[in-house]
């Protein structure tokens, strides 16, 4: 995991372990959080720990890891982005409303062939994250307000398209994709592991990748290096729309329904998968291969506490309280590292 | 030197190491109460790294580290603080949007007993306070409003008057016009008379033998020489620091020096009639291939502003600007680097990615030129290693973290991340602040070496020596305005301030 941070880290080693392991804290903690979850629900329960199981979770985080890759992006980049949730919704609805519907769903929808409702929820998604972009570098919004105001819009327009009404149908691809499987793996987890891989090799391979780093770890020095910064950072609000909109028509799929307001539980999951597997909130820092680990920190909590007796309602404090101390970790890391390189 | 006096602080032995680079080898210092003792050396050699450990920053170190006789270890610069140690850091940490006296008393405002600040008594004793210092300002304006001069005056008047039994003064007197200075020392000297222990680290030797008792030299993280100021000299002092005989390095620029005959090669940058709001009245200006043109000023003469819009990071109110004859409006960095122009910014911080390789740092800015999609890493580290080697960084690393450099390095990395693909125009700001001679000589025979390839070099410093070792041409700034130029004509220090 995380192989992005290993080519600084060569360098460092000739420094001894214990500031290695410092400057790494942000890579290992999450680590041990996931080795600690999962052998506390195998102890705690004998349904958790099996390959059915696994199963179950790997289907459970596809959406939040969809939508994550494109999160990733924003915050290694020191920006956040709230609407994501509110543009997969949007997304998803709007991949059902240009398709044909059965007759009993009362929505005043525009049917169009597979491909074209595909084609032009993609634009839509893509049309909303460019307006984050433009927002945040032309007119100088901070991100995180800018998006607040984008998770409206988009709720808007899902309930102008659905009317309180629920659509149930979506192009044939996408409920192959967002429900089917092959050879017993369902489409939606190699969706997602594309998805993250294709995430992953981007940001480690790619001129683009570097830029994003560097954007992310000193704005300013990246501007006095003659990099386009307003452009890096306008990609990255696209690129995390599309990701959205990707998850929320896979999710519309997956789910069997597309409906206001399905999508958000699914904000606060990025986020916390982002951050709880160590990506600097404060940018230049992580990866996608630590949103995977953060990624399977949610995925085995939200299921083994369902495999543990627990009152329901506790699960959300729980999760609350593992997201506070993931964030503490992740500031506290990114002391640590300072120290280390002062 | 002051004797019968037990040292206030003692170290001993005090060795430190950033990741197997030793900053400290066994270093043993002494400091007396009502001393001021001067530091000198080499970018790297170690003074900083001393006085970080003394004020708390750096906490992990080998050695005895001794107050009033008392062994004792700092777990933070709170810690320092208490124990009556204060530094005052040679960037500028003051709170622009506040008031000269709330920066004054800033962290212990005077307050009554229900905990509200007692705001006409801090001004009346941030006057009090500051005048006795020669600094006359109203306590209640904002403080970004002065000039960057006044406020480091009034930063390190607020450490002065904290009470603080020692206090670290590192490069005090960079951004400070001579009358400043000279109000500095005066104070510097009364409080040595109330017995308070002074260390005073500058690179302007000139001022170390003036206002110290006793000089320190280090060299390569050792303590080479320790003196009294008046059994000295600045060419025993400089010989001291860069090991090797140091006469011919510092030119001292008193004398007249000969300006050559202007250039006629072609024209590289035009700039006409350019103005921005209260910085910069209707500059214009010509720069040719390989000439370094000198912009020479006062602190907030116009300079940093005219060097932001040469590289499209601000945009001018009015005028224009022309590259190879073409008319030029930068709508980014990026743009401006397209046209090939390149910035190197007086602020190391503000350019440098300090948490990134050596290498990074360098390919950055030819990231494009390298790779269209895909990274070629195994080329960007050649490319760096080859600059590191030209440029003699050290340590040779190209993989170690950018912090771990000394800042002398940093600025040549700086430099650096230019030459690979060398840009039409270099715009250097302050090339050479807060360098040692070593490190200096080094930029400066880089600078030519770049003009003699032909590229067109603009060079603003409000430092006249650095003006004058590089430039061709020199023009000075005063209130945003060309008020001189001099070319092909006997120019010294003395002609540069007078225009000024």
């Amino acid at each position: 995991m995380a192989s992005s941070e290993t080519a600084p880290a060569a360098g460092q080693r000739a420094k001894g372990l214990a500031p290695f392991l410092r400057s790494q804290m942000r890579n290992i903690a999450p680590f041990l959080t996931l080795i600690f979850l999962s052998g506390f629900f195998a102890l705690a329960s004998p349904s958790f720990a099996t390959i059915d199981n696994l199963g179950n979770i790997l289907t459970q985080v596809s959406v939040t890891g969809i939508i994550a890759v494109g999160l990733t992006f924003v915050i290694l980049c020191a920006e956040i982005d709230l609407s994501i949730a509110g543009i997969a919704n949007v997304t998803g609805i709007a991949v059902a409303y240009f398709t044909l519907q059965e007759s009993y769903v009362n929505i005043p929808n525009i049917p169009l062939a597979g491909a074209a409702a595909i084609l032009l929820a993609l634009l839509l998604c893509a049309a909303l994250g460019l307006v984050n972009a433009l927002g945040l570098t032309v007119i100088g919004i901070p991100s995180f307000i800018m998006t607040l105001a984008m998770m409206q819009i988009a709720a808007g327009i899902s309930a102008l398209l659905v009317r309180g009404q629920i659509a149930y149908k979506v192009p044939s691809l996408i409920t192959t994709l967002g429900s089917g499987s092959i050879g017993g793996i369902p489409w939606i987890v190699i969706v997602a592991a594309i998805m993250l891989l294709g995430g992953h090799l981007v940001l480690t391979y790619t001129r683009f990748g570097r830029y994003v780093y560097m954007v992310g770890g000193n704005r300013e020095a990246a501007e006095y290096s003659g990099l386009n910064v307003k452009l890096i950072l306008g990609a990255v609000m696209v690129i995390s729309a599309v990701c959205s909109g990707i998850g929320g028509m896979l999710g519309v799929a997956h789910f069997g329904s597309a409906q206001q307001n399905e999508f958000d539980t699914y904000l606060l999951d990025s986020i916390a998968a982002v951050v709880v597997g160590g990506t600097s909130l404060f940018g230049g820092r992580g990866g996608i291969g630590n949103t995977i680990v953060g990624l399977f920190v949610l995925g085995v909590l939200n299921n083994g506490l369902d495999h543990v007796n627990i009152d329901s309602f506790l699960k959300i404090l729980i999760r609350g309280v593992i997201l506070l101390m993931a964030l503490i970790i992740n500031v506290y890391a990114q002391r640590l590292r300072e120290k280390a390189a002062d | 030197m002051p004797e019968g006096r037990s040292p206030i602080l003692e170290l001993q032995g005090i060795t430190k190491s950033f990741g197997g680079v030793e900053a400290l080898r066994g270093v043993d210092f002494a400091l007396l109460p009502g001393e001021i003792h001067g530091l000198v050396g080499e970018n790297g050699a170690g003074k900083s790294t001393l006085m970080k450990i003394i004020a708390g920053v750096h906490t992990e170190f080998s050695g005895r580290f001794l107050i009033d006789g008392q062994e004792t270890h700092f777990r933070s610069a709170r810690d320092a603080h208490a124990a009556g140690i204060a530094m005052v850091h040679q960037e500028l940490s003051v709170a622009p949007d506040l008031t000269v006296a709330e920066n004054v008393f800033l962290g212990n405002q005077p307050t009554n007993r229900l905990g509200l600040v007692q705001w006409r008594r801090m001004a009346r004793e941030a006057g009090e306070q500051l005048s006795r210092f020669g600094i006359d300002v109203d306590p209640m304006s904002r403080l970004g409003d002065l000039p960057i001069g006044l406020q480091q005056l009034i930063e390190i008047a607020r450490v002065l008057f904290s009470g603080a039994r020692i206090v670290i003064l590192d490069e005090p007197t960079s951004a400070l016009s001579p009358p400043e200075v000279e109000r500095l020392f005066t104070t510097l000297r009364r409080l040595r008379e109330q017995g308070t222990a002074i260390v005073f680290i500058s690179h302007f030797i000139e001022d170390i033998l003036r206002v110290s008792d006793t000089v320190t030299v280090f060299r390569n993280g050792r303590k080479v020489a320790e003196t009294a100021s008046t059994a000295t000299s600045k060419g025993a002092l400089i010989e001291a620091m860069i090991g090797r005989g140091g006469e011919a390095l510092e030119h001292s620029y008193s004398d007249d020096l000969m300006l050559p005959r202007p250039s006629d090669s072609s024209v590289v940058l035009k700039v006409d009639q350019l103005s921005l709001a209260r910085s910069l009245n209707d500059v214009s200006f010509e720069a040719r291939a390989g000439e370094v043109l000198g912009i020479y000023g006062f602190m907030g003469c116009g300079q940093q502003e005219l060097s932001r819009i040469l590289f499209g990071k601000l945009k001018p109110d009015a005028g224009t600007l022309a590259v190879d004859g073409k008319p030029k409006t930068f709508a980014s960095t990026a743009a401006a680097r397209r046209a090939g122009v390149a910035l190197v910014p007086e602020s190391r911080r503000a350019m440098l990615f300090h948490q990134e390789p050596v290498y990074k740092n360098i390919s950055i800015s030819i990231l494009d030129r390298i790779s269209s999609l895909l990274l070629k890493p195994a080329q960007e580290r050649d490319i760096a290693q080859r600059q590191v080697e030209q440029l003699q960084i050290r340590p040779p690393v190209v993989g170690l973290d950018l912090g771990m450099l000394s800042g002398g390095n940093q600025q040549k990395v700086a430099l650096a991340k230019w030459l690979t693909y060398p840009p039409k125009l270099l715009v250097l700001c302050e090339p050479t602040r807060g360098m040692d001679v070593g490190a200096k000589n080094d930029v400066i025979n880089i600078v030519r070496d770049l003009r003699a390839k032909g590229l067109a070099i603009i060079v603003l410093s409000t430092e006249p020596e650095t003006v004058l070792s590089l430039a061709d041409r020199i023009l000075v700034l005063k209130r945003g305005a060309v008020v001189r130029e001099f070319k092909n004509e006997p120019v010294s220090k003395d002609r540069l301030l007078e225009a000024a």
